[in-house]
């Protein structure tokens, strides 16, 4: 009996190569399952209201939100940084998990790449559309303008607008740059417009074994620079809020601790939208329980690291003896915001401990509920963060609760939407998991 | 018009073990299809020594430029923010280095498709009856008639010796 590579569970089930390339393609090439059309409808519905929602802002102005004095960034920026969090699963899993050789990558990364780039989109927008004069947007990137005026560089601000469209550049050109020889596939597999769309899409990959020699160097080299970019652009979003004298930012923990939350609600999203996908496409095989167990044990570390910090934050407020800090913590903790901190805690750090256990990461049914839940609690560490703050600062004459209109909401649910329907058009049309890496590793696994 | 000889093989090994024979008959004129990178490819024709020092170059000018943007507008347009000294460089750190790997990301992926000549309309290796089988399960080498070495005959019974099914390709 031949050794078998330590590896050989990741792909379950009799295959050949053409077996597990139709069964890959299957999201593209078979008559979508009726979820999927929920979901699709779904999702155009709320970003119709979405591009409502966009509307209104746009016309009547920024009064149609909930932001005031003192509480002037709102849902807007909560949900911004929320939504940015989110995608950094799909970059750890490009990038850092390449780096480390990580086979149960091959069969997740397409999926939160995907993920990534939707999610970055819909974070981009609440910036855009909070400036409330959104036609001069391009104000803030360097250029010579007849005021002689720059952006200012010493700022946060600045850094985020850089930090953001890098982001959003490099997983783009990731995801894209992981499609082409996938395209080159349903090329030649595909009819009509749809072998146009991938002919031109593929740039006409031919498979050729220098191309791949190349390709596979500048993949390589590509993951290992968006290595830093996944911890430096959740930094930069968290210097937004630490370069603030605000009780409750003004924290140098803040870069490491955004990091962690991100990759957290990250994993946690991809487990939110893998376990479905899963199952309506039957794809236990190939995403089997031991990739699950891997992205829960993931969860389980960057969740510790936010727990860490949420008790570090309040010895940090009382031991730095300014009464304006300890103010603050106990207005999240006693304050009328108070069930918002404490459903936090108990989310992100109590129930975050059943990962330790295997029977619960195994438990599918309960790693779907977790990961909801710990994106609710991403949410409201968020909402805590930018709203509770806000609402306390050091005038007792300017403390004032928030209050979200309709807009707001919609805004919301709305990117909810169109990240849930950009998805759907996404994995009908290309292969919600990466062909040609699977077979490069159904190849590594067969060899031993 | 003949285009060559289309050459199907059960596996990547064997593909690379014919690669390896007719380079060394001599033969120059090669293209090699598989559905994954090519273990063992290094062997045959040495590493890739471009792409990394091209990231190296693109890096170096991106983070100067980074640098240049940084500072010719805080020089162009002084400004006092919070008493900050006015070239305080440890504030240019972040913008530098995004602009640093947003220019090697852009130009990497521009140079990989220089260096393969994509965007590429048409191949004469796509006419093959059985190509879009080379991109899942049977890799397959491509012999140019316009090899200097290629011989109707002779090159067909030596990819059939190394146990390749072989196929003409002709224009359409």
């Amino acid at each position: 009996m031949p050794e078998r590579h330590p590896d050989h569970d990741l792909i379950q089930g009799e295959w050949t190569e053409k077996t597990l390339v139709e069964k890959l393609l299957e999201p593209v090439e078979k008559p979508p399952p009726r979820p999927w059309k929920v979901v699709l409808a779904v999702g155009f519905v709320l970003t119709l209201a979405w591009l409502y929602a966009i509307f209104v802002t746009f016309t009547k102005g920024l009064g149609t939100w909930g932001i005031n004095q003192p509480v002037i960034w709102g849902f807007d920026i909560v949900h911004f940084v929320w939504w940015i969090g989110i995608g950094h699963a799909g970059t750890l899993i490009s990038a850092i998990l390449v780096l480390m050789r990580q086979n149960w990558r091959d069969s997740l990364n397409r999926i939160t790449e995907a993920m990534t780039l939707f999610a970055v989109l819909c974070a981009a927008t609440y910036p855009l559309i909070h400036m409330g004069r959104a036609q001069h947007f391009y104000w803030v990137l360097p250029y010579p303008t007849h005021l002689a005026l720059w952006p200012q560089y010493k700022s946060p601000l600045s850094w985020d607008v850089l930090a953001i469209f890098t982001y959003l550049t490099i997983s783009t050109l990731f995801l894209y740059l992981g499609l082409i020889p996938d395209l080159a596939i349903l090329r030649e597999r595909s009819q009509g417009w749809r072998k146009k769309l991938y002919g031109w899409l593929s740039l006409g990959w031919t498979g050729s074994a220098l191309h791949w020699r190349r390709y596979r160097a500048a993949y390589v080299l590509l993951a290992g620079l968006a290595t830093p970019v996944v911890i430096s652009v959740h930094s930069v979003v968290s210097m937004d809020f630490a370069y603030g004298l605000v009780p409750g930012w003004h924290l140098t923990l803040f870069p490491p601790f955004f990091a962690a939350g991100a990759i957290y609600s990250g994993f946690a999203m991809a487990l939110t939208l893998i376990i479905p996908l899963r199952k309506w496409y039957r794809l236990e095989g190939v995403i089997t329980e031991r990739h699950l167990d891997w992205m829960a044990k993931v969860t389980l570390a960057s969740g510790l690291g936010v727990a860490y910090t949420y008790l570090l934050e309040i010895f940090i407020a009382w031991y730095s003896a300014e009464p304006a800090e300890w103010a603050q913590q106990l207005w999240r903790m006693t304050g009328p915001y108070a069930p918002y901190y404490w459903a936090m805690m108990l989310i992100n750090v109590v129930l975050l401990q059943t990962l330790w256990f295997p029977r619960f990461r195994r438990n599918v049914a309960w790693l779907f509920v977790f990961s909801i839940l710990a994106n609710v609690g991403m949410w409201l560490e968020r909402f805590v963060i930018v709203v509770i703050s806000l609402s306390h600062d050091f005038l007792p004459g300017n403390f004032h609760l928030y209050y979200p209109t309709w807009v707001d909401w919609t805004l919301f649910l709305g990117t909810l939407g169109f990240f849930l329907f950009g998805l759907a058009v996404l994995i009908r049309l290309f292969p919600p998991i990466a062909v040609a890496e699977m077979l490069h590793l159904y190849h590594k696994l067969r060899k031993h | 018009m003949l285009y060559g000889y289309m050459a199907y093989f059960a596996a990547q090994e064997r593909l690379l073990e014919a690669l390896k024979a007719l380079k060394e008959a001599g033969y120059r004129h090669l293209e090699a299809f598989t559905p994954t990178p090519l273990e063992g490819l290094e062997a045959v024709y040495g590493r890739e020594e471009r792409i990394p020092w091209m990231a190296f170059f693109l890096g170096v000018l991106g983070a100067g430029l980074g640098l240049f943007l940084q500072v010719y507008t805080t020089l162009d347009y002084p400004h006092n923010a919070g008493g900050k000294p006015l070239l305080g460089w440890p504030a240019f750190i972040p913008v530098t280095f995004e602009i640093t790997i947003l220019t090697i990301t852009v130009g990497i992926f521009l140079y990989l498709l220089y260096l393969n000549g994509l965007p590429l309309a048409a191949h004469p290796a796509t006419l093959a009856s059985r190509y879009r089988e080379a991109l899942v399960d049977r890799p397959a080498l491509f012999v140019y008639a316009t090899d200097p070495r290629f011989d109707p005959e002779a090159t067909r019974d030596l990819l059939q010796g190394l146990g390749a099914e072989v196929e003409e390709v002709r224009r359409a």
